[in-house]
């Protein structure tokens, strides 16, 4: 099963695996991952499961959906590049570990 | 130290317990539910799992590990039968006593049942828990046609699910357009063309006059004396709060638990949240009931937060969501009174949104395919900022550039 390296604001990782089919909000969730509020339960409707995909996998990461583009114009943390909804991100083939960063803030 | 007992482990009563927690509450947190699986989404039972995109798996809320970190002991299976305030204990189902300091009730609400001849028939369906979810699955994979009675977002939602796993579905609704109470006029037609354009025969001012059954095909007679036929009834006409338990125990209830804006019953140890509560709400002006997981996660925060001594009042902006074919539905705000509505948009299916105004105050806005509007009008609502009925039309007006009074910036949106 591929695995995710979830990183909080201070440095602390944790690296769980990430169930087939199911999104990196539901993998962080499921396991209380700090930092990721998901309060609409993924329906694109609440703009709070907010990370940012590490630098160096970004090319490999399919490009955010017209629809998760406009929820993430209202995320509460600084909108980067990088930027994502946790609920629309699965780990795409030929990433074993998915590295992703948790914001400041979803609130 | 007895601590606190929650009654109901779903979104309200889940998100009590860790709000308690974050608040610094340290004594035994219990949380008992009636239902024997791990506290699970609801949204999805009506979309994608009926669909058969959702496993019972993806639809957990939160891991057994997350409540063993937490410190609060889940106890699924067993259903709470009697609350005595003056002991300050809960008799279980099982026999069992739970004595508490703090007590909570979250036990959100029921499917309203028909109460017409013949509903009390076996075999039709209500859909509410997982368990209702599976029965029906396990059914509708096999039928043909499905008679939907009641137009509301669970009628609908099923509508557009089984339509899409290639049903003959019909909809019997009372009132003249579709969510009457809930969206605008313009989302109602946008909705009915929507169905129809799918196949869906919705029948509108039409109400069911009685329900009958030979072999396993219905027959569903109606008001206009149509009799039409399937292999499946569900009724979605609506939720009944459940406060029994909070009525035999006096604690002073309407259409709802009565709570202020930190959850707090009339009993100053008891509290309430989520679909059972009924509130004065600012947006509303009024005593309202909601059904949402926007409302039971927000006013479980407010209700956890107190039972740890800390205050966080309920003040969030209604909202609520639902998903039908590829149309993406999104309300914020509570329309009751509406004097005024512009459409930003064409409506259609690449997304509009109809922003509503009472003696012109932005009061709610539904929104299709537009989230990233919904978002934005949720922080004007909440923050009391109105753009113009001309600036809400005019496309090229960037409603984000209207300035937010200091404190709604860091507001939720
Ligand atoms: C099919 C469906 C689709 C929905 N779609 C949406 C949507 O798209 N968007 C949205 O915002 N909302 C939606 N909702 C509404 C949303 O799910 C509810 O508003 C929300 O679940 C309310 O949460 P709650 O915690 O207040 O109560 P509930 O979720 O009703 O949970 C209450 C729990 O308490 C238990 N309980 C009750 N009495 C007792 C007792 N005496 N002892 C022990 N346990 C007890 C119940 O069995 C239940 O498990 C939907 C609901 C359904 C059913
Ligand atoms: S969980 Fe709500 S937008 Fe992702």
């Amino acid at each position: 099963m591929p695995l995710v390296r979830f990183v909080e604001p201070n440095g602390a990782e944790r690296t769980l695996e990430i169930v087939t089919g199911t999104s990196v909000m539901q993998t962080a969730i499921r396991h209380s991952v700090r930092g990721i509020e998901a309060g609409c339960g993924g329906c694109l409707d609440c703009a709070t499961c907010h990370v940012y995909v590490d630098d160096s996998q970004l090319h490999a990461m399919p490009p955010a959906s017209a629809q998760e583009d406009a929820v993430l114009a209202a995320v509460a943390a600084e909108r980067r590049p990088t930027s994502r909804l946790g609920c629309q991100l699965f780990v795409p083939v030929g990433i074993e570990t998915l590295i992703i960063h948790i914001p400041e803030t979803q609130l | 130290m007895n601590g606190l007992v929650v009654v109901g482990a779903s979104y309200a009563g889940v998100q009590a317990a860790l709000s308690a927690r974050e608040a610094g509450y340290a004594e035994p947190i219990r949380l008992i539910v009636d239902e024997t699986s791990l506290p699970y989404q609801r949204p999805p039972l009506s979309k994608g799992f009926l669909l058969g995109e959702a496993s019972e798996q993806s639809l957990v809320l939160r891991d057994e590990t997350f409540f063993r970190d937490k410190g609060i002991e889940l106890l699924l299976g067993t259903s709470a039968v009697r609350v005595d305030r003056q002991e300050r204990r809960v008799a279980l189902a099982d026999g069992a006593r739970l004595d508490f300091d703090r007590l909570l009730l979250a036990t959100g609400s029921r499917a309203r049942r028909l109460s017409v001849p013949g509903a009390e028939r076996e075999g039709i369906h209500y859909l509410r828990s997982l368990r209702d979810a599976q029965t029906l699955k396990a059914e509708l994979d096999a039928a043909a046609s499905i008679i939907i009675i009641g137009g509301g977002f669970i009628g609908l939602e099923v509508a557009s699910t089984a339509s899409k796993l290639g049903k003959n579905v019909t909809v019997i609704e009372a009132a003249s357009r579709l969510l009457e109470r809930t969206v605008s006029p313009v989302v109602s037609q946008f909705l009915l063309a929507l169905h129809h354009q799918n196949g869906v025969d919705i029948r509108l001012s039409e109400t069911v006059a009685r329900l009958d059954k030979d072999g396993d095909r219905w027959t569903v007679t109606t008001g206009s004396g149509a009799a039409l036929h399937g292999d499946i009834v569900l009724a979605g006409i609506g939720g009944l709060p459940n406060i029994e338990l909070a009525t035999e125990a006096g604690l002073a209830c309407d259409n709802g638990i009565l709570v202020d804006a930190h959850g707090a019953t009339s009993d100053p140890l008891v509290f309430a949240a989520g679909d059972c509560t009924s509130h004065h709400n600012s947006f509303a002006g009024q005593q309202t009931r909601l059904e949402s997981v926007q409302h039971a996660q927000d006013q479980g925060k407010a209700a956890g937060s107190a039972v740890a001594g800390k205050t966080s009042p309920y003040t969030s902006v209604p909202r609520f969501w639902s998903d039908q074919y590829a149309a993406k539905l999104q309300m914020v705000g509570l329309s009751h009174g509406r004097d005024h509505h512009v459409i930003r948009g064409e409506p259609d299916q690449s997304g509009f949104s109809v922003f509503m105004y009472r003696q012109n105050r932005l009061i709610a806005v539904d929104s299709v395919n537009r989230p990233g509007e919904q978002l934005i009008a949720r922080k004007l609502i909440g923050a009391g900022v109105s753009p113009s009925p001309a600036q809400a039309a005019d496309l090229s007006f960037d409603l984000k550039a209207l300035p937010l009074p200091r404190a709604a910036e860091g507001a939720r949106p």
